[in-house]
């Protein structure tokens, strides 16, 4: 779920759990952090107004990935960082890693390897939804670290994920469906019998199970987003059923 | 002096918490706290004896749901059950597992036979154990444990299983000498964890939930005590260890290394416990590994 808002996988100074208090980080981490969603904010906007002067000059999607392959490979390979930034806000390690990874995995194990499909418009299609939803989540993070946080940004924040998080899901499987009849005839990132480690590894199938997965993962996770709205904008209480 | 009766409910469900008969006039919010916790914390056993119970002649007792429960033999049964005959179904080559020509054909490898045999003995071990030696503290766990802990058995048998027995599996690189001392390995660990295991029924008398120390006994696998809090996990650790050289499989070494990454989650827990319970524990125990974890 790559295009997810996790609450929890914050860089934020506040916690935004239950009851909302404001967890004070030492001077250095929220300089280091402060700099962080900023540089990532930023990194983010250049993707996203590279893109569009692409499309105005060209006309087209063809050859967009190819051209701002890099900035997107930089900035959503350092975002491996926020795993260890949970440690000091104190959020799910697990809930970040899932996530950065999922990103990782479509950037560099789909997008990159599989260069036939990098013209595909589900590929345009979660990468605008990645650059929207990072640029407003890296500046939440950054207002809200500085302790100035426009409604509008908060606002953004929890009603833009309701279009972009399905739209998002639909543009990461449409692409690796694409992207299958590709791996199959290659072969490739798979490992067959016999060999001495007595181990094989189909790519192919891992990725229809991939595919599979989502349907489990996407509603949780949305579910999820969906309350942390409701709480965070309308204030309201919600008993959530203790697992 | 009159007493107050004080009552505390919850904030946000306004269910009642607790409810204090004889709180002095003069009492802190602090002491009034401090009671409320008492109350509170005090979690009982079934031998406790009502008469003993810090209470005044009106016994208050917390109910908490722990959720849908199943016995812990009931888990370990089934659980155990799973990986003996589903490695079965590998190693007989049952149809839909390979293919239709190698349908109940049999490997040429005396190793995968071996395999088998150590792997069914392993599980029927744990089986027999689960029902003549293990006394269990608890006699439930939550019902969702054995829906996780049957997928993780059971998934891992099958994946190891289909390798061992495929068509086209490749013996230990080093031949005889690697199965031999692998299965030297195995069985001393089989025999230690069994040893283990005896020596901690011998403990706790039948149909007693005592807890103490364990030391080692006139059997030289128990000495291990000397160094580790659990030696059946090491003891463990060390048979999956030897079934991994043995077979030269990765979802073997896979399976190893899950499996004690949990043990010396659950050693370090047990040592923690031990050390909080017994002043006089012996200091040069680890949990798990001698001398490093």
């Amino acid at each position: 779920m790559a295009s997810s808002e996790e609450d929890g996988s914050g860089n934020g100074s506040v916690e935004e759990k239950e009851n909302g208090k404001k967890r004070s980080l030492g001077a250095l981490a929220t300089a280091w952090l402060i700099f962080y969603n900023i540089a990532m904010t930023a990194g983010w906007l250049v993707l996203g107004i590279a893109m569009a002067r692409f499309y105005i000059q060209r006309g087209t999607h063809r050859g967009l990935f190819r051209s701002v392959q890099k900035i997107l490979k930089f900035f959503q390979t350092f975002a491996l960082l926020e795993v260890v930034h949970c440690a000091v806000v104190h959020t799910s390690v697990l809930v970040t890693g899932v996530q950065v990874s999922s990103r990782i995995f479509m950037v560099w194990f789909i997008a990159h390897s599989i260069k036939q499909i990098q013209n595909e418009e589900s590929v345009i299609l979660f990468l605008v939804v990645w650059t929207v939803t990072e640029i407003t989540r890296y500046s939440f993070y950054t207002f809200n670290l500085l302790n100035h946080l426009p409604y509008f940004i908060k606002w953004a924040r929890y009603n833009f994920f309701i279009i972009l998080y399905p739209a998002g899901v639909a543009g990461e499987l449409l692409t690796i469906y694409a992207a299958l009849p590709y791996v199959k005839k290659t072969g490739m990132y798979s490992l067959r019998l016999p060999n001495k480690y007595n181990v094989s590894f189909d790519y192919y199938y891992f990725l229809i199970i991939v595919m599979f997965s989502y349907i489990p993962l996407f509603p949780q996770l949305y579910l999820h987003m969906l309350r942390q709205r409701r709480k965070v904008l309308h204030g309201e209480v919600i008993v959530e059923k203790d697992d | 002096m009159k007493h107050y009766e004080v009552e505390i409910l919850d904030a946000k469900t306004r269910e009642k918490l607790c409810f204090l008969d004889k709180v002095e006039p003069q009492a802190t919010i602090a002491e009034i706290k401090n009671l409320f916790t008492k109350t509170q914390g005090r979690s009982l056993k079934d031998e406790d004896v009502l008469q003993s119970l810090p209470v005044g002649t009106t016994a208050t007792f917390y109910f908490r749901d722990l959720g849908a429960q199943i016995s812990w033999v009931t888990v370990f049964l089934t659980e155990y059950a799973g990986p003996l005959l589903i490695y079965l179904l590998f190693y007989f080559r049952v149809p839909f597992l390979y293919g239709p020509r190698y349908d109940f054909t049999a490997s040429r490898h005396a190793v995968v036979h071996l395999a088998c045999a150590c792997h069914s003995f392993h599980y029927i071990k744990r089986l027999l154990e689960t029902l003549f030696v293990h006394r269990f503290s608890h006699g439930t766990m939550p019902l969702r444990n054995i829906f996780k802990n049957c997928t993780y058995y059971w998934g891992f048998a099958a994946w190891m299983a289909y390798y061992i027995n495929h068509p086209l599996y490749t013996p230990p690189a080093y031949g005889d000498e690697q199965v031999k001392l692998a299965l030297a390995v195995f069985l001393f660990c089989q025999l230690g964890n069994f040893s283990i295991h005896v020596a901690l029924r011998n403990l706790r008398p039948a149909g007693s939930k005592t807890r103490k120390i364990p030391y080692p006994t006139r059997n030289p696998f128990t000495w291990l005590f000397l160094l580790v809090s659990c030696p059946n996990y090491t003891y463990e650790v060390g048979s999956w260890i030897g079934f991994t050289i043995m077979t030269q499989c990765l979802p073997v070494a896979l399976f190893s290394l899950v499996g004690f990454v949990q043990m010396a989650i659950w050693a370090q827990g047990k040592h923690r416990s031990y050390l909080r319970e017994f002043r006089d524990y012996p200091p040069l125990r680890s949990p798990i590994v001698p001398f490093l974890l």
